[in-house]
């Protein structure tokens, strides 16, 4: 589970279930294409506060500020840091648990499950 | 052979056995390929800007695929985890989630600028447990997927209905959940060829929005699925695909991003959805001296 998809899911049957909070993680790096145009592009769609926390809760070093730059489209630095956390970064196995309800879902073999 | 809805659960009939076909059942990987190059076609998204897309009843990933060969970045969701963990081990790039559609689709509102699903829907349409009501499920189903996706985007969802009943079932959930759009027929005078794709547009009701036009609808599509240029058409593209693949000698021919053959085939993409596109030349996609 790479930390662009975690930022997305929300908890199965709780509209306030975000975000899930990662424990027990066991992680792995890999090495994907840096495209700036599309990590600028999701900058919007991110929620800041929930990914700092997940890094937290991995453990995983970063450079990433507190908040979004002003003018992140230009900034390179970074989009690269930025681009690392979000698809280089993956969750091979560990739990998710819902802030609201306490449900947890494992991760295996780097695949979330919510059912 | 009866219909795989009508053998076993999604979830015990897409098993190993089945998801190994995905890898090497050459076939069927440049069936499903070519309906997801379909698909994303339908979508319409905005030329050349990459975008996040999601892939319901991504299975192994060949439909993620053909949106990764276009520069986008999607997540996909299935209820297999063998054809999820075929996924994985095949190092595709996009996001992979164990979900069952029927319960709905978990993401934060109005994230993703559009949404396909190649072959999966029709699997709502059956009960498999008591508790399951199929038009329940579609439902679940439809009024998610409308708030996981962007106001303004579409989804395209290419599926396989077992008679008008399903078809009419299935369309009418999907307006039910405020969806503008409809069904787009694929050589509909083909038995083998025709497909059905549902083509949704998550409001607000948009003056611009057209729905694509079907191909092969001419009556050129005689059904023997041999002769008309569309159909033939269709066959190419998923055969050039397959090519591409079987260059990579075992591992994933992925054709780099910006490459001249990335940038050819892509223009020749647009040019398919009636786009103007310049032709091409010596200076396709070369790089150009920094201005000042
Ligand atoms: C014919 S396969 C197509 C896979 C992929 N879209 C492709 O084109 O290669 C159908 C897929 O739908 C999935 N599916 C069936 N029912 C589902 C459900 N309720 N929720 C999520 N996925 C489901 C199956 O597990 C299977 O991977």
């Amino acid at each position: 589970m790479k930390l662009l998809t975690h930022n997305m899911l929300t908890s199965p049957g709780n509209a306030r279930g975000f975000p899930l909070k990662i424990e027990g993680a066991t992680v792995e790096e890999v090495e994907t294409d840096f495209n700036a145009e599309f990590i600028s592009r999701m900058v919007a769609k991110l929620e800041w506060d929930a990914l700092l926390g997940a890094l937290q809760q991995l453990g995983v070093a970063h450079q990433l500020p507190s908040a979004v730059p002003d003018k992140y489209a230009e900034d390179e630095a970074f989009l690269k840091a930025l681009h690392h956390v979000l698809v280089e970064v993956e969750v091979m196995e560990g739990e998710l648990v819902c802030p609201e309800t306490a449900k947890r879902f494992p991760v295996k073999g780097g695949i979330p499950s919510l059912i | 052979m009866s219909r795989p809805e009508l053998q076993a659960p999604a979830e015990i009939f897409y098993g190993e056995q089945e998801a190994s076909k995905y890898l090497h059942n050459s076939r069927m990987i440049e069936v499903q390929a070519s309906m997801a190059e379909r698909a994303l076609e339908m979508l319409c998204l905005p030329e050349g800007a990459p975008a996040l897309l999601l892939d319901v009843g991504c299975g192994t990933g060949l439909s993620g695929e053909v949106l990764e060969e276009e520069g986008h970045w999607w997540v996909g969701t299935d209820i297999s985890r063998h054809m999820l963990a075929t996924a994985q081990e095949r190092g595709v790039e996009g996001g992979l989630v164990h979900d069952d559609m029927g319960c709905g689709l978990h993401f934060r509102d109005g994230l993703f600028d559009g949404a396909i699903s190649i072959s999966a829907i029709q699997w709502l349409c059956h009960a498999e447990t008591s508790e399951h009501n199929p038009r329940k499920r579609l439902a679940v189903f439809f009024a998610s997927l409308y708030k996981a996706l962007r106001r303004g985007a579409r989804a395209v969802l290419q599926f396989y209905p077992q008679n008008p009943e399903q078809l009419q079932l299935i369309t009418a959930s999907a307006m039910r959940a405020g969806f503008g759009g409809g069904l787009v027929v694929d050589f509909p005078h083909s038995t083998r060829a025709k497909k059905y794709f549902l083509c949704l547009l998550a409001g607000p009701a948009d003056p611009t929005f057209a729905m694509p036009n079907a191909l092969g609808a001419d009556g050129a599509g005689d059904g023997d699925g041999d002769g008309d240029g569309a159909r033939a058409h269709v066959q190419n593209v998923g055969r050039s695909r397959q090519h591409a693949r079987r260059a990579g000698a075992g591992k994933r021919a992925r054709t780099p991003i910006k490459s001249r053959d990335w940038v050819v085939r892509k223009k020749e993409s647009q040019r398919r959805q009636g786009k103007a596109v310049r032709d091409d030349s010596k200076y396709t996609a070369r790089s150009r001296r920094p201005k000042f």
